[in-house]
């Protein structure tokens, strides 16, 4: 299954997914880029792969686990001070709820 | 060497401890440099002055009290802008973090700390480290000492400047695909990458987490040696930081070459490489051939799809680690309108917030990762991945190190490179290291003259997961042949 081109709908699909707002003209430069780097990679699809076992990480090491002991937080003030938007001891945020729904 | 440093960081590092110059004085003089040089060059988005002269003064008063002041006592190391400080910015050379303040230092911040050396400022990067330029920088394109007009490398371009031109004894940058490796060659720099899980990640900015590694840019192979026995080892806070005990690589000056064992591929894709860099290579096999070394053919099957196999995970894991930059509790926030719902202020933010190498690379890997997709593209790339490590852990049976070229060419011309896809090739050499997690350094072997300018040349060698010590014992030994060109 080769994909070395990308159509506008897809493009379109991708920058919601990817929660981008973009421009006419880069929907059009990313359908012509991304069409290129795939043609490019799609090198990889020709290739004879049964029985290999894919490879996520280096070293494939067993999860570390921390002692179950509780240690200072960063501190709430430090960490209002990061956000954009405050209210109190709140982080404003658009309306999440819809009315009338859960 | 290249003609601008002075004294490397392990000289630097004995004048004070010695009392032949004070830290105090020694960070004076790297800051006026700066002065002098950054607005042309733009290796640094910001100097942490107040604290460096803190901590000048701290070792200064250890000294004097007959107190060890650390293996780094007094060296001014420079961070790359996506690791963490608790002072100055991390902006990732990103408009998305533009005014963000950590809130606890990195890692390898500590331990440089603990050591003695000097945090003295953040150096730019291409955008949260995606690219091989320096010219995907928010806060503007960083220049080449050796060329102003051309590019430092990337993505760790200002750290490689910092190095280069003498405004830090030492950088650390982070490697993900090259970006160590590759600007270190062509600024004329010692860069290392080590295996990945020696050196934690706690602090450093998530590009590709199963990829990226932080490392030292430095004038020396024996400088590099010395931050990596000061950076590595497991920390609590890394998950993937390995357990096994850290070697301690010997920086004997006279390396043992005899009878080590060098591995050349032979196939390089050489007629598309400059002719200097082929020259390079053919010149430092003979000179390892002469210092007693066994040169070694080496086949790697399937090495050649890196570029491919990179360009599917890095994108796929770029993607899933900058969903966390949404303007909602740090970081770049869009100016609200009437009506936003959160997935129109996230679309905003972004887009706004990222440029467009960026936004680029989360619509590949928002690709390779989509439904219909996944399994051809991404989980596809594992197995070439798999099938990659397999090829050099086969290698490394029959030689100790490999050696080839580190880049393509020299350094190119800002502006030069526009597709995409030629500025991804540039990472040809650099990227297998990072898909096999073994360790790999780019060390100067000398200069071409290209439009009356002397362009550096780097080579590299790369050794299995964990061998840092034989790693260094061949950069040492390619380090001492000179120039070669």
């Amino acid at each position: 299954m080769s994909h070395s081109s990308i159509t506008s709908q897809q493009i379109e699909h991708l920058a919601k997914l990817s929660r981008l707002e973009l421009s006419e003209q880069d929907l059009e430069q990313y359908k012509e880029d991304l069409g290129r780097i795939l043609e490019h990679v799609s090198a990889i699809q020709s290739l004879d792969l049964a029985g290999v076992e894919g490879m996520a990480r280096p070293h494939q090491a067993t999860n570390q686990l921390d002692p179950d002991e509780p240690t200072p937080p960063l501190e709430q003030a430090c960490l209002l001070g990061l956000a954009p938007v405050v209210e109190g001891p709140f982080i404003a945020v658009p309306k999440v709820l819809d009315e009338g729904s859960a | 060497m290249n003609s601008e440093q002075a004294q490397d960081l392990t000289s630097r590092v004995e004048a004070i401890r010695t009392g032949e110059i004070t830290a105090e004085a020694s960070l004076d003089a790297t800051l006026e440099r700066i002065d002098a040089r950054n607005g042309e060059l733009n290796a640094f988005h910001e100097t942490l002055a107040p604290r460096a002269r803190t901590r000048a003064a701290l070792i200064d008063e250890k000294i004097k009290n007959g107190s060890d002041p650390g293996p780094l006592a007094g060296a001014t190391i420079a961070l790359k802008d996506n690791i963490c400080t608790r002072d100055g910015r991390t902006t990732c050379s990103s408009r998305m973090l533009e005014e963000y303040v950590s809130p606890f230092d990195a890692t390898v911040v500590e331990r440089i700390e603990a050591a003695g050396g000097i945090a003295i400022g953040k150096t730019n990067l291409d955008e949260f480290a995606m690219g091989s330029s320096s010219e995907h920088c928010a806060w503007g394109v960083v220049r080449n000492p050796a060329d102003p007009t051309r590019v430092p490398g990337g993505s760790s371009g200002g750290s490689a400047v910092a190095v280069a031109a003498n405004l830090a004894d030492a950088a650390l940058g982070s490697d993900t695909g090259g970006s160590i490796r590759q600007p270190a060659a062509l600024c004329g720099v010692v860069g290392f990458k080590p295996t990945y899980g020696r050196i934690s990640r706690w602090g450093l900015v998530a590009f590709g987490s199963s990829l990226d590694q932080i490392g030292p840019l430095t004038q020396s192979v024996r400088d590099a040696a010395l931050l990596y026995r000061v950076l590595a080892g497991a920390d609590p806070r890394d998950s993937t930081t390995s357990q096994r005990e850290v070697d301690e690589v010997p920086i004997a000056s006279n390396a043992e070459t005899k009878g080590l064992r060098v591995g050349v591929q032979r196939i390089h894709n050489h007629a598309d490489n400059a002719e200097a860099v082929n020259t390079a290579l053919s010149h430092a096999i003979d000179a390892f051939r002469e210092a007693g070394a066994e040169i070694v053919d080496i086949a790697l099957p399937n090495a050649e799809h890196g570029i491919s196999t990179y360009y599917v995970i890095a994108p796929a894991e770029a993607s899933s680690n900058l969903a966390r930059y949404d303007g909602i509790r740090y970081g770049y926030r869009s100016a609200s309108v009437p009506g936003d719902s959160l997935d129109s202020l996230y679309a905003r933010t972004r887009g706004e917030g990222f440029g467009p190498e960026v936004r680029r690379r989360i619509m590949l890997g928002t690709f390779l990762l989509s439904s219909g997709y996944h399994d051809a593209y991404y989980l596809q790339a594992l197995k070439v991945r798999r099938l990659i490590k397999n090829a050099y852990d086969d290698a490394f049976k029959k030689c100790d190190v490999l050696l080839g070229p580190t880049t393509p060419a020299p350094a190119f011309e800002i502006g030069a490179t526009n597709d995409p896809l030629s500025m991804y090739l540039n990472d040809i050499y650099t990227v297998n290291a990072n898909i096999t997690g073994n360790c790999a350094m780019s060390v100067p072997v000398g200069h071409t003259k290209v439009n009356g300018a002397l362009l550096p040349i780097g080579l590299q060698l790369q050794a299995q997961a964990f061998n840092e010590t034989t790693l260094f014992r061949a950069g040492v030994a390619l380090e001492s042949m000179g120039d070669l060109l």
